[in-house]
């Protein structure tokens, strides 16, 4: 049986025996347990999984994610979610404001707008719909929009949003964090750089333990300036 | 000119030095290097990503779409023309066979995973290069798989039989020589790619195959730590 929390290649062996199970990530193959893709070792009881570390978003029902507005048509609008698959929000789903029969959709939300929307259901045709109807679901005016690898998400949100409501304290920024790794930042635009570093060092160390309290110094440091 | 023992003073089942690195293409979703004596390949994935023309879709699965490249200053010798070829669009598609029984695409229907290959230098065995590289660089892409791939060529020059050969071997005048470029997928032993220039019996032929996985497993052992570096630091 390998190590808990070791990298793991394609085709690595993780455990022989029919005492372990296989989890996300992994296969069996007989006796054995094998690695499915590029990723960390989590021995939980009696099962393996592999965590990823790269790969694009997949897209997932229930994610909140941000989308930009690629194409407007007669019931919806497509939009990127930063994976392989566009997705669809039809009118009914994006806004609680009526829409007249003919009206026109881009008084709404235009080409090239940005929008946070919550995934409530994906095909197994990967075809995505989305809805706006819900808390914090929203356009985003201005503000700039960063682009993070979308595994690190969870490590920029933090354990129930600690990482991300420390760098909005510390910056005034207002911020959103879309599962699908692209990032909403709005406030100084001083603030809005030094919320982006502070970011992108989440994403370079994401690994380090004690990176709560590093990005508090790192922001603490840098906002006397 | 008898050919006793290899021009550049290697074993015969000894490979050229190798030197491997993931994470080279920091744009691309991965990338990887791997270099063999002077036979540079850069692998870089993009994808899975939304596939247009539209009838190149398949609706099961995501396919894969491989593009071998010799850059124009990389061979020894004349200048190779930019743009593909008979012989790229050959090594393209023998590489994306080559790559695809390890590939699980099944989660991304309609859309495309894009290797692209590029080889600044050149001195032989380009293709084993290309497909090692690949490999690791869609490991890289966090796309699933089941096994890494590995390839190496061997083959058999005068009545010698060596493995990795380099060019001057490849060339060597007026004696014999063949060369079979082999893949495998190294923790199942079965075989992806399979070519061969040049003739050879079928005991010698099964001979190169032994002596190819013995290269093979080394190739694996590069492979596997160049793809566990790039991710060490994530060990807490």
């Amino acid at each position: 049986m390998i190590e808990d929390k070791s990298i793991c290649v394609p085709g690595e062996v993780l455990a022989i025996g029919m005492d372990t199970l296989p989890g996300a990530g992994t296969y069996r193959e007989g006796e054995k347990i094998i690695a499915n893709r590029l990723g960390l070792a989590v021995i939980d009881g009696r099962t393996i999984k592999l965590v990823p570390l790269s790969g694009r978003y997949i897209p997932k029902t229930g994610d909140t994610i941000i989308c930009k507005v690629i194409d407007v048509g007669f019931n919806g609008w497509r939009l990127d979610t930063n994976s392989a698959y566009s997705a669809m929000m039809s009118m009914k789903d994006a806004t609680s404001e009526f829409i007249a029969r003919g009206a026109n959709l881009t008084q709404y939300y235009d080409l090239g707008d940005f929008i946070v929307c919550k995934i409530v259901n994906v095909t197994s045709q990967k075809l995505i719909d989305v809805t706006m109807k819900g808390p914090g679901l929203r356009k985003l005016d201005g503000g700039r929009i960063i682009e993070v690898d979308p595994n690190k998400v969870p490590r920029i949100i933090g354990k129930q949003g600690s990482m991300v409501v420390m760098i909005k304290d510390a910056t005034n920024c207002n911020i959103v964090v879309g599962q699908n790794g692209l990032i909403w930042i709005y406030g100084e635009p001083m603030n809005e750089l030094l919320a982006i570093q502070a970011i992108r060092k989440i994403e370079k160390e994401s690994h380090m333990s004690g990176l709560t309290e590093k990005i508090k110094e790192f922001l603490e440091k840098n906002r006397k300036k | 000119m008898a050919y006793k023992e290899r021009l550049n003073g290697r074993k015969f089942d000894e490979m050229r030095p190798i030197e491997a690195k993931v994470g080279v293409v920091k744009r691309a979703d991965g990338s990887a290097m791997f270099k063999i004596g002077n036979t540079w390949a850069y692998a870089a994935v993009y994808g899975p990503r939304n596939l247009h023309p539209k009838f190149l879709q398949d609706p099961q699965k995501g396919i894969l779409r491989c593009s071998y490249n010799m850059m124009p200053f990389s061979s020894s010798g004349e200048r190779v023309r930019p743009g593909g070829s008979r012989r790229s669009k050959e090594i393209s598609l023998v590489t994306e066979k080559a790559l695809l029984p390890v590939l699980n695409l099944d989660e991304y229907p309609n859309s495309v995973v894009d290797v692209f290959i590029e080889l600044p230098q050149t001195e032989a065995g380009s293709r084993c290069a290309g497909i090692c590289a690949a490999s690791m660089a869609l490991a890289d892409a966090g796309l699933e798989m089941k096994d890494l791939v590995c390839a190496v060529s061997v083959g058999k020059v005068a009545d010698k039989l060596l493995v990795d050969l380099d060019y001057s071997e490849e060339s060597y005048p007026d004696v014999p020589v063949a060369d079979v470029p082999i893949a495998i997928m190294p923790n199942s032993g079965k075989v992806t790619l399979l070519q061969m220039d040049g003739e050879i019996k079928k005991d010698e032929l099964m001979k190169l195959l032994e002596m190819g996985k013995k290269a093979i497993a080394s190739i694996y052992e590069i492979q596997k730590n160049a793809l566990k570096e790039k991710y060490h630091e994530v060990e807490v």
